[in-house]
């Protein structure tokens, strides 16, 4: 006899024993599926008609200039909001940010200046005692991080060597086990916190109390995500008994971390796997039909698809639109060999074609070379009709986190529930190469007071004269920039992600992780491909700099042919290579908060275009302003060999050195995948 | 031995089967009015050896598959005949599926040197991709400035060696797409063995830069691309489906 009226039926393990294992749920229970798509239900009378109130409330989103309403007095908390639906009758899965679709909630424990921008930005002004509250009572994370930057550290975030750091808004990034709501019901999850919160005892060091005080946090937001879902009716302290309830325990899960932070990306884990073993269980004691079960994962996505934050227009410039990165990773190859696609990997999928595509939430297919031969057909079929499947490799990331980790935004990859990572934005190593060239120098700022270039860095020794330059001699002097950089850039992001810690914990999202989680620091880099082609300039051709009256170096003058990064070329692909090992070697050779093991990530999918605005003439032959490369892409249009020479120089990057991820962004037309016959 | 190439691409789709490994050698004797690489034509190029080329090839075999290889295109490639036997010799003993995209040119049946080295290059090669230019001997020398006798020959050849062979048209609206020469063409395939298919590619006018950039008149000057509806029609006859 199970514990719990929802386990029955399941074959129980180590995750009915006393513990919190989702993963050991899953490998007992759930049931590979190699077949084909045709068992997949369309779109039922109640999914269209949801679906046409979203497109006629998008549509009247687009004609109000982007925002259709906005919360301006009431601070979003999990229970701040009555409940808000589409259509109340019509909805299987329910629950919105506030008490109105499309109407975006207010977030001002990051910054209570970005929530008054960007409220004012689109017509609305903050309610004046909100505003009061937050700057003279309470303090946000931004005010907090801006109290303690370093001179040094202002200067390099104004000139962009150092860009899209999280001190004003939410890091994101984290992505709490959702699965766990629904597996094990509030209850047992606050009990088994309760307990590990008696352990920490002993010595009461600072570290020890903030402890302390971190899980007594989580078990409030696990109480308040209760009383959220008894605002809609529901009672989630308990283990979901149904399909429909564990779809809706998983979504209340993660709609109560969307309440609570505005994160940079909020993604929602991996679920398919797990959800398909209820679907299952419904489904063999003819609970529901298939049709059913379509229409709860497409009513499931269908509030994914409406996440919505309030943000600045600078932030969407940044970040090219107003994503939110509900990343659902789906697939994947068990550690034991048998794949993790169930039927709910179709039916996610099925979703776009049901509801049409769309970028959010961001379907990532774990791909790996022994996926079943049926799913990977499908995959290639919605991929060609609707272009809204991300791929990362399984393959690569498996061996080192296992077979339940998630992606995070577009290519972090973290264990689900047991790490969490500090999101740190990206350091432009483009620029630094020309704080190298010109001793730190900026190539474009001038300094307000003195009107001469802002030194950013303490100052280096500049190249001097106007001969060639030297290739050891600008390599060493990199090399130099860039530990300076390295050393800025983690401390940067120890204070940014402490200020974070205190003034904005992500408490309900940590709470649906193990206590002893595993942290990553998350660096990032920028302009890799423009830096690498730079010094391969520099080695192989001739490269005359150019200066400016006050002796700036502003340009370049190329004389000559050089090896372009994308072409499958040792000679500049082991430039990249380098770079990469470098700085990563140099970031990890400093204290990372909290003892957080160091990553980075190559990845900038869209702010490429902001940091290159801010980046000067580069040695390359890259024009001021013009864009740096999207994430280890090559720069645009040099890869002159084909897309698999170009793939194969990204493909050189090691991984283990760039363990948060390297994207490389890909278009091609079908026709140039050959001919139909 | 070196080999004058115009460019490589590591990804190509369309010239053979499978993924391949395609490699544009440097030169051309005819002036096809249509061509899409007037920058193949003349001479130069960068020189590589066969080793050279076939290490850079084996880098891509992992995305060979069962089908894939290399493509050896132009120009005119068998103006290199040597250097292209070489690097098949060397590429056939790692197992690399070899093809050949020519005009076939350069054959002359009654020349026993060139007879002889064509019969090596037969020798290393799996598939021959045929340009059959136009099978109208006087509409041939308009459009590409040669007869097709050598062409037609080459193909013939071909055929008597058991070889295997994609023939390909290219589609020119009032140049090649007559439905008399389409059929005088298909009519031409029925005396050959060892046609596996073939292809119908409509002309395109992605080339008119490259004519400005060297700055050339393009020859073909308000020519529009072919209707959907003429290339299906062209196609029907040629793999004669009706």
């Amino acid at each position: 006899m199970m514990q719990y009226k929802g386990w029955e039926g399941f074959v129980p393990g180590k995750w009915c024993n006393d513990e919190v294992d989702v993963r050991d749920f899953i490998q007992h229970n759930y049931t590979p599926y190699e077949g084909d798509a045709s068992f997949l239900a369309p779109a039922t009378e109640a999914t269209k008609k949801l679906w046409e109130i979203v497109c006629d409330l998008s549509k009247k989103e687009r004609e109000a200039g982007g925002v259709l309403d906005a919360d301006t007095k009431i601070v979003s908390t999990l229970t701040s909001h009555g409940a808000g639906y589409l259509d109340k009758n019509l909805e299987k899965i329910v629950g919105v940010q506030t008490d109105v679709p499309f109407k975006r909630s207010l977030q001002p424990f990051g910054g209570i200046r970005m929530s008054e921008g960007a409220l004012e930005m689109y017509g609305y002004k903050l309610d004046a005692n909100v505003k009061e509250i937050f700057t003279k009572y309470r303090k946000t994370h931004n005010e907090g991080v801006f109290d303690v930057y370093t001179p040094e550290m202002r200067a390099a975030r104004s000139a962009h060597i150092l860009t899209g750091l999280p001190d004003a808004y939410g890091r994101g990034r984290i992505v709490g086990d959702y699965r766990r709501v629904a597996l094990y019901g509030v209850d047992y999850l606050i009990k088994k916190k309760e307990e590990d919160k008696l352990f920490m005892a002993g010595d009461m060091t600072p570290e020890k109390v903030r402890n302390r005080e971190e899980v007594a946090d989580q078990i409030k937001a696990l109480k308040a995500l209760k009383e959220m879902a008894q605002i809609y009716g529901c009672d989630i302290s308990q283990p979901a008994e149904t399909a429909q309830q564990a779809i809706q325990a998983l979504y209340f899960g993660y709609l109560a971390a969307v309440k609570d932070q505005n994160g940079a990306a909020m993604s929602i884990g991996r679920n398919t796997t797990f959800l398909d073993i209820y679907i299952e269980r419904d489904l063999a004691k003819g609970l529901i039909t298939e049709e059913e079960a379509q229409e709860f994962i497409d009513h499931f996505v269908m509030k994914l698809r409406i996440v919505k934050f309030m943000r600045t227009k600078e932030y969407n410039e940044l970040f090219s639109g107003d994503p939110t990165w509900v990343t659902e990773s789906i697939g994947g190859m068990g550690v034991d060999g048998r794949s993790l696609v169930t039927k709910t990997a179709f039916r996610i999928l099925h979703t776009l074609e049901n509801l049409g595509p769309a970028p959010e939430p961001n379907l990532t297919v774990l791909w790996s070379k022994r996926l079943p031969v049926n799913f990977k057909r499908y995959c290639a079929e919605i991929s060609i009709r609707t272009s809204s499947i991300q791929y990362e490799s399984d393959d690569l990331m498996r061996p080192e986190m296992g077979d339940d980790y998630c992606i995070a935004c577009c290519v972090s990859c973290m264990r689900v529930g047991k790490d969490m990572q500090f999101f740190g934005a990206r350091a432009n190593l483009a620029k630094c190469l020309l704080y190298a060239i010109n001793g730190g120098k900026d190539e474009l700022m001038k300094d307000k007071k003195t009107g001469m270039p802002m030194q950013v860095s303490p100052e280096f020794t500049a190249i001097t004269g106007d001969g060639a330059l030297d290739y050891k001699e600008v390599v060493a002097k990199y090399e130099n920039m860039m530990a300076w950089l390295a050393d800025l850039y983690v401390n940067t992001l120890n204070l940014i992600h402490y200020m974070h810690d205190k003034y904005s914990y992500e408490a309900l999202e940590l709470a649906l992780h193990d206590t002893n989680v595993r942290r990553f620091f998350a660096t990032g880099i920028a302009g890799l491909s423009c830096a690498a082609d730079s010094l391969s300039a520099i080695k192989y051709a001739k490269v005359y700099p150019v200066r400016n009256e006050d002796g700036i170096v502003v340009d370049f003058r190329i004389e000559g042919d050089f090896p372009k990064y994308g072409n499958n070329d040792d000679r500049v692909d082991e430039i990249a290579v380098w770079i990469l090992k470098t700085f990563m070697n140099k970031v990890k050779s400093h204290y990372t908060y909290r003892d957080s093991i160091p990553t980075t990530s190559i990845l900038t999918i869209t702010s490429n275009v902001v940091y290159g605005k801010k980046t000067g003439n580069t040695p390359d032959g890259r024009k001021a302003g013009t864009p740096l490369a999207p994430g280890a892409n090559p720069m645009h249009g040099r890869d002159s060999s084909g897309a698999l020479a170009s793939l194969e120089s990204v493909a050189k990057l090691p991984y283990e050195y760039s363990r948060d991820g390297i994207s490389n962004t890909f278009s091609i037309t079908p026709e140039s995948l050959g001919k139909e016959d | 031995m070196v080999g004058h190439v115009h460019s490589f691409e590591s990804f190509g789709t369309v010239d053979g089967p499978g993924i391949r490994f395609v490699l544009f050698l440097q030169g051309c004797p005819l002036r096809c009015k249509y061509c899409h690489n007037p920058d193949t034509w003349g001479s130069g190029g960068k020189a590589y050896t066969a080793d050279e080329i076939a290490v850079q090839v084996l880098k891509y075999r992992n995305y060979f598959g069962d089908k894939g290889g290399i493509t050896v295109s132009g120009g005119e490639p068998l103006l290199q005949i040597d250097f292209v036997t070489e690097l098949f010799t060397i590429l056939k003993a790692k197992g690399i599926h070899t093809c050949v995209d020519t005009s076939g040119i350069t054959f002359q049946k009654d020349n026993p040197v060139a007879l002889e080295k064509h019969e090596k290059l037969l020798a290393v090669t799996d598939l021959f991709l045929l340009d059959i230019k136009h099978i109208d001997d006087e509409m041939c020398k308009k459009l590409t400035g040669k007869s097709n006798e050598n062409t037609l020959a080459f193909a013939r050849y071909l055929s008597e060696k058991g070889k295997k062979m994609w023939l390909r048209q290219v589609l020119v609206p009032a140049w090649t797409d007559s439905e008399e020469s389409l059929q005088r063409t298909r009519d031409f395939i029925d005396t050959l063995s060892g046609v596996e298919k073939v292809e119908v590619l409509p002309y395109h006018t992605l080339g008119v830069v490259k004519y400005k950039n060297l700055g050339l008149e393009y020859p073909l000057e308000g020519v529009e691309t072919p209707k959907k509806e003429r290339v299906a029609f062209a196609k029907r006859i040629l793999t004669g489906e009706r």
